[in-house]
């Protein structure tokens, strides 16, 4: 039993950190309806470019300053150049062009900082804490905390600010909102640059975790399954359906993998959301769209 | 009666609408010249693949570009074809090299049906997902279980041996000419299935789903062909890739940036089009070389691969969202229009 909990414990710690990969989607995908491929590769960048003013001897706080300003700065270019001259353009055209991006973005990440990988250490232990005879692991815990402050901050930001206010009016109806005079451009800038700062926090927890590496920009692959169980517009969906693919990936490994060959992680997930797709098209917590002719 | 003077005249304007001289062109360039005078690398390093990934564009064109549905899992397909097409040659080797290719296409085709399924419930990005996971799930699968590479250590499958009524095909001219043909077969084929009512049901499923269904067009049933048909192009690509270009593949050689240079062939080379497959794998194939060439000389090997391969990535991003910008039809719409303008020179349209 207690290694069934600590299973299911781990796994739902880790699914937080896809929930932090899913967050970054959602935002865009519900502020233009955007599905931003390329928010793996903007995590890479943001984890290299403050692994490598670390490394150049930049306090912590600043290094972490100024990657905040260079994913803002990335935004402002990537709605000038990429975004505005495609408003108005069909969503698979946009996604393919955040495809162009993610290569563009890994291509300068590795070009500009190096592509070897890189430790990055943020201070936190990895030392397994024991309560009631069931090991946890203190980074995991630590993440998962990083993702709940983040989630509320986003919530307070979305439900309480104007920004907020008129990011949900955009996403709900963006014709509506343009005739009310909202700036829709102002809105996208606002919405790459904060999800550039999830991926940095994103990009953070992982890269403690495993290195700072190109395979981070494949995390991006993680989250799409948690993206089908949440729905692409819900920010509470992206946290539950990353709880589920964590906790569920975790368990299949452990249960199911032996009977079938092992290393089922990279595709576990997939089936899952399929299976939920069945039976839920639009995801747990999605809008279902209606089509008129 | 006029009706004489036009059987007159028709066999003729249908033999020209059938063969502009281009095309006819093309093919005595193809078949006639460039087997003679072609060299090893050319043959083997450039034309093969090049018309190897033509054929898998097309595949992945008749889904994305002609019935509008997005798929990242082009490459899983492929790998499939592959496989398939190692097993019939492995363990019934009497069947014969174009049976064993046509089997392989057949088996990736059902793959691509069973994956295709949920298409009738999603859509859109949704469905794209499905793609993925057919990918990941392939790749896993020629990985996992050693009976499809025959229980080789090395996980790789390599063609016991390429002939055809006696001929032997493993030389560069031989393997040129057995994806030429077969490319060529089954582009007409294509040409003419988009063509037909079951072309123009896609499409209509492409521009708008709803609206198909609203005039009496069995979308899901459309969609779930549509797949099928695409699979059976990237199988048989696939089966080519492995066999007549590669000599020996895994299942790496068919991961998921397989997947999406088959995508950006057809975005480069335009969506919805036949031509546009061909255009767009010569762009993909030549410009890598380019690349290295023009690093060659102007930086004269200052620049180390690693940089130059960061540099070809960024190159391909900013072409990539330029042509969704400027050309979102890609580079078939861009040389006909330049035609169009030649043809009017020096006045302007």
């Amino acid at each position: 039993m207690a290694f069934f909990l600590e299973t299911l414990i781990g796994g739902l710690l880790a699914g937080t950190l896809y929930s932090l990969v899913a967050i970054g989607f959602v935002l865009i995908y519900k502020a233009s309806g955007v599905f931003n491929f390329a928010q793996g590769s903007m995590l890479l960048f943001a984890a290299l470019t403050f692994v490598s003013l670390h490394d150049q001897g930049v306090p912590f706080a600043l290094a972490l300053l100024l990657t905040v300003g260079v994913m803002v700065i990335g935004a402002l270019l990537i709605e000038r150049l990429v975004l505005r001259p495609l408003v108005n353009r069909s969503q698979i055209t946009l996604f393919m062009a955040t495809l162009g991006l993610s290569f563009i973005i890994e291509g300068l990440a590795q070009g500009l900082m190096g592509s070897q990988v890189r430790a990055l250490d943020l201070g936190i232990d990895d030392v397994p804490l024991f309560v009631h005879g069931v090991m946890l692991s203190q980074f995991d815990l630590i993440a998962a905390g990083a993702a709940v402050v983040l989630v509320v901050v986003l919530a307070l930001l979305f439900n309480k600010t104007r920004i907020g206010v008129s990011l949900r009016a955009v996403a709900d109806d963006t014709t509506a909102a343009l005739s009310i005079g909202i700036n829709l451009n102002r809105i996208w800038q606002i919405v790459w640059a904060v999800a550039g700062c999830v991926g940095l926090v994103a990009g953070l927890l992982w890269g403690a975790r495993q290195g700072v590496q190109f395979s981070l920009s494949l995390v991006v692959l993680k989250a799409l399954p948690v993206l089908i169980i949440g729905g692409f517009t819900s920010i509470g969906g992206a946290i539950v359906g990353g709880l589920i693919v964590g906790a569920s990936e975790n368990l299949a490994e452990v249960y199911i993998g032996p009977l079938i060959g092992g290393g089922i992680t990279p595709w576990f997930a997939y089936v899952l959301a399929l299976a939920f797709l069945y039976i839920r098209p639009a995801g747990l917590f999605g809008e279902r769209a209606i089509e008129r002719v | 009666m006029s009706v004489p003077v036009m059987s007159e005249t028709a066999p003729w304007v249908l033999i020209e609408r059938r063969l502009p001289w281009p095309l006819l062109g093309l093919l005595v360039l193809a078949f006639g010249v460039v087997p003679l005078v072609g060299n090893d690398y050319w043959l083997s390093a450039i034309l093969i693949p090049f018309l190897v990934l033509s054929l898998a564009g097309l595949g992945l064109n008749l889904l994305t570009g002609y019935t509008g549905q997005t798929s990242v899992g082009a490459a899983g397909f492929m790998a499939v074809g592959a496989f398939a097409t190692y097993g019939f040659l492995l363990r019934l080797p009497e069947v014969g090299l174009p049976l064993a290719l046509l089997g392989g296409g057949i088996i990736s085709g059902l793959v691509g049906l069973l994956f295709g399924l949920p298409s009738s419930r999603i859509k859109g990005f949704y469905l794209m997902v499905t793609t993925l996971a057919a990918q990941f799930f392939l790749e896993w699968l020629f990985v996992k279980f050693p009976w499809f590479y025959n229980y080789g250590s090395s996980g790789t499958i390599s063609a016991p041996n390429l002939s055809l009524l006696g001929y032997d095909l493993n030389t560069p001219v031989g393997r040129y000419l057995l994806t030429l043909v077969t490319v060529l077969l089954l582009t007409w084929v294509a040409r003419n299935l988009v063509n037909s009512q079951t072309g123009r049901n896609w499409m209509a499923i492409r521009d708008m789903d709803t609206a198909a269904a609203v005039i009496g067009i069995p979308v899901a049933r459309y969609k779930r062909l549509a797949f099928a048909v695409s699979s059976f192009y990237l199988g048989i690509a696939g089966a080519l890739w492995a066999f007549a270009y590669l000599g020996t593949a895994s299942a790496g050689s068919f991961d998921i940036n397989r997947s999406f240079q088959i995508l950006f062939i057809i975005i480069i080379g335009g969506m919805g089009s036949i031509a546009g497959n061909f255009v767009g794998a010569a762009f993909i194939c030549l410009l890598p070389i380019l690349l290295s060439h023009l690093g060659q000389a102007l930086l004269g090997g200052a620049v180390d691969a690693g940089q130059l391969q960061n540099l070809q990535k960024i190159i391909f991003g900013v072409l990539i969202i330029l042509f969704l910008i400027k050309e979102p039809e890609g580079l078939i719409r861009l040389l006909s229009n330049t035609r169009e303008r030649l043809r009017h020179w020096p006045l302007r349209f």
